[in-house]
């Protein structure tokens, strides 16, 4: 008998995380899914009657615009951050003396909730008393800077507060690489002669492919679940017009009472985090093996 | 490259000038970067007058700390106006269980994963792992549900509940990751010696594990204290985490704009998690790290 619970307790260990793990995220995956084949509104119903849900959700304008803002926002917060964060890198990585302590200011907003960044965004971008009136006061009479509260650049606001938050976490992974390069190549390297600049282009930054994969990864999972940070600096708005899938969910699903569009958007959410994290994971998880 | 910095040690004039260039730059990222904390803290600490009149980078003429007092105590969210301070203490409450229970779970998980392989243990951790990537809107309904069902809808355990649950796969994904770097003779041997599974986590593993528990517990604890989605998601009126309650301070729409008020409460939300970077910058940088290179 002992002998046989000794054998069996890391399976029974395991066991309990196991179930939790397949019914509440794969149970509750599939019964979201489930739930977005039906006409479920207010309550959920369980009758499939196929793909109306995603019917209504991509001839709804305002789904249109949440995904037209997540590619504008995914885009330019992903690109954005890993320039800046690869640039800061490259920087700091040249002996600096107060490395550490530039390290620890540009790391910092990673720490932070994105409702306290979106607050504090919120307030500096606010245009009768922030930014704007400070220049404005400066003697620039005609600079504008209302992006928080005009429907056309809202969008780019979230980016900003966006890249503020995550780009010292980029910069910190790309340092880690640029760290494990082999410092023989690049010794080896400086004595022929070559450029700094050299250095970098063409060796260090080619052989940092997977520091570049794994930075993309995390930053579109980030600007995917995206929520927080509108919630706190526009709210959705002005209108709707900084909705992105992650509100249009909420909102479906807690203030208006729709779980068919809920679950029917939070589906393709899932779609999309699919289509970028299963390729990653396969080719990780096979080049482990190899 | 810590011995092959890409510098020479020439002092030439032209090599003096970029090395101030390269300063420059540094230091104006620096300034992006502190700006939104210093212009909060100032803000916190003018009077409302003061902030109408001035600039928004200037500091105050007369410091007042009112406004903290009124984000702590006074604050509405709402219909109530207790301030931040019930919330602060909800997302206290709340998060150390739920940082204590999924460390614990996740250090079995992962000792198992790495160490007391069975047939199937690596199908287990690949559930888990995938599970830390799900956006977690596709979980919201169903959880609502679930703890309707359960009767913890709307309160404290409930929302200890849901972080234990989803902060499984990245705790345990952290332990086991940390114990497959630990050689497999040393279960082995310890197993010759008579020693059981309990016994050699409690007298091997578990003394090792020092750096790993400071990771897990320093970046679930970051998780849960910053966490928006399920707080929102599932509370009511009174077991509001600390996020939820800034946000409505900040949206409530009764009253004088307060944005002293406003930034004091988003300072005192922040602090916890600021003051763990502070403290352990090195670990919470490494959870971040170990968080999204898979080892």
């Amino acid at each position: 008998m002992t002998e046989w619970l000794e054998r069996h307790i890391p399976k029974m260990v395991l066991a309990p995380s196991f179930i939790a793990i397949l019914v509440f995220v794969y149970g509750f995956i599939a019964w979201t899914g489930w739930v977005s084949l039906t006409r479920s509104k207010l309550l959920p119903k369980y009758d499939i009657v196929g793909l109306i849900q995603y019917e209504r959700l991509f001839d709804s304008p305002r789904w249109d615009t949440a995904l037209t803002n997540l590619w504008i926002f995914g885009g330019l917060f992903i690109t954005t951050a890993m320039v800046l964060g690869l640039m800061l890198a490259i920087l700091l990585d040249q002996k600096i003396r107060v490395e550490g302590a530039l390290r620890t200011i540009y790391l910092y907003p990673m720490a932070l909730s994105m409702i306290v960044t979106g607050t504090a965004w919120k307030w500096i971008m606010n245009p009768g008393l922030g930014l704007q009136k400070m220049v404005q006061d400066w003697g620039f009479e005609n600079f504008t800077f209302d992006w928080v509260i005009n429907p056309d650049r809202a969008i780019y606001a979230v980016v900003i507060a966006g890249v503020w938050q995550s780009s010292g976490f980029v910069m910190a992974l790309f340092l880690a690489g640029l760290r494990s390069v082999d410092g023989e190549i690049i010794k080896a390297a400086q004595v022929d002669g070559i450029p700094n600049w050299r250095i970098y282009t063409a060796i260090i930054i080619p052989s940092m492919a997977p520091v570049f994969l794994s930075a993309f990864i995390v930053l579109a999972h980030l600007a995917i679940k995206s929520f927080d940070l509108v919630i706190a600096l526009t709210g959705g708005g002005p209108g709707y017009a900084t909705d992105l899938p992650a509100t249009y969910m909420y909102a479906m699903a807690f203030s208006r009472g729709d779980i068919g569009q809920a679950a029917s958007s939070a589906m393709v959410m899932m779609a999309v985090v699919f289509a970028i994290i299963v390729p990653y994971l396969y080719s990780e998880l096979r080049a482990k093996h190899d | 490259m810590t011995d092959t910095a890409l510098h020479t040690n020439s002092r030439s004039p032209g090599v003096i000038v970029l090395r101030w260039g390269l300063f420059l730059i540094l230091g104006l990222f620096a300034l992006f970067y502190l700006m939104p904390l210093f212009v909060m803290l100032t803000t916190s600490l003018k009077s409302l007058e003061e902030i109408r009149t001035g600039s928004l980078v200037a500091l105050p003429r007369e410091v007042t700390f009112e406004a903290w007092r009124t984000a702590w105590s006074g604050a509405c969210t709402g219909i109530q106006c207790e301030g931040l301070r019930p919330y602060f203490w909800n997302s206290v409450i709340l998060a150390i269980p739920a940082v204590a229970i999924s460390t614990i779970l996740g250090a079995m998980n992962g000792y198992v994963i790495a160490q007391w392989k069975f047939k199937g243990a690596n199908f287990v951790f690949s559930l888990l792992l995938f599970g830390c990537f799900i956006p977690f809107q596709v979980v919201l309904l169903p959880m609502a549900r679930m703890l309707g069902l359960l009767g913890i809808a709307g309160t404290i355990p409930g929302l200890i509940f849901v972080h234990v649950i989803y902060g499984l796969g990245f705790t345990t994904l952290f332990f086991r990751n940390y114990y497959v770097t630990i050689p497999a003779e040393l279960v082995k041997a310890a197993k010759v010696d008579g020693a059981g599974f309990f016994r050699i986590f409690w007298s091997i593993f578990l003394p090792l594990s020092l750096p790993i528990i400071v990771v897990t517990i320093i970046w679930q604890f970051t998780q849960i204290w910053n966490d928006f989605l399920f707080g929102v998601s599932f509370s009511q009126a009174g077991t509001q985490p600390v996020t939820v309650a800034l946000n409505n301070i900040v949206n409530s729409t009764t009253g004088v704009k307060e944005y002293n008020v406003d930034m004091a409460a988003a300072i005192i939300a922040a602090l916890p998690t600021l003051l763990v970077y502070v403290v352990a910058g090195k670990y919470f940088i490494r959870g971040l790290t170990a968080g999204s290179v898979k080892g």
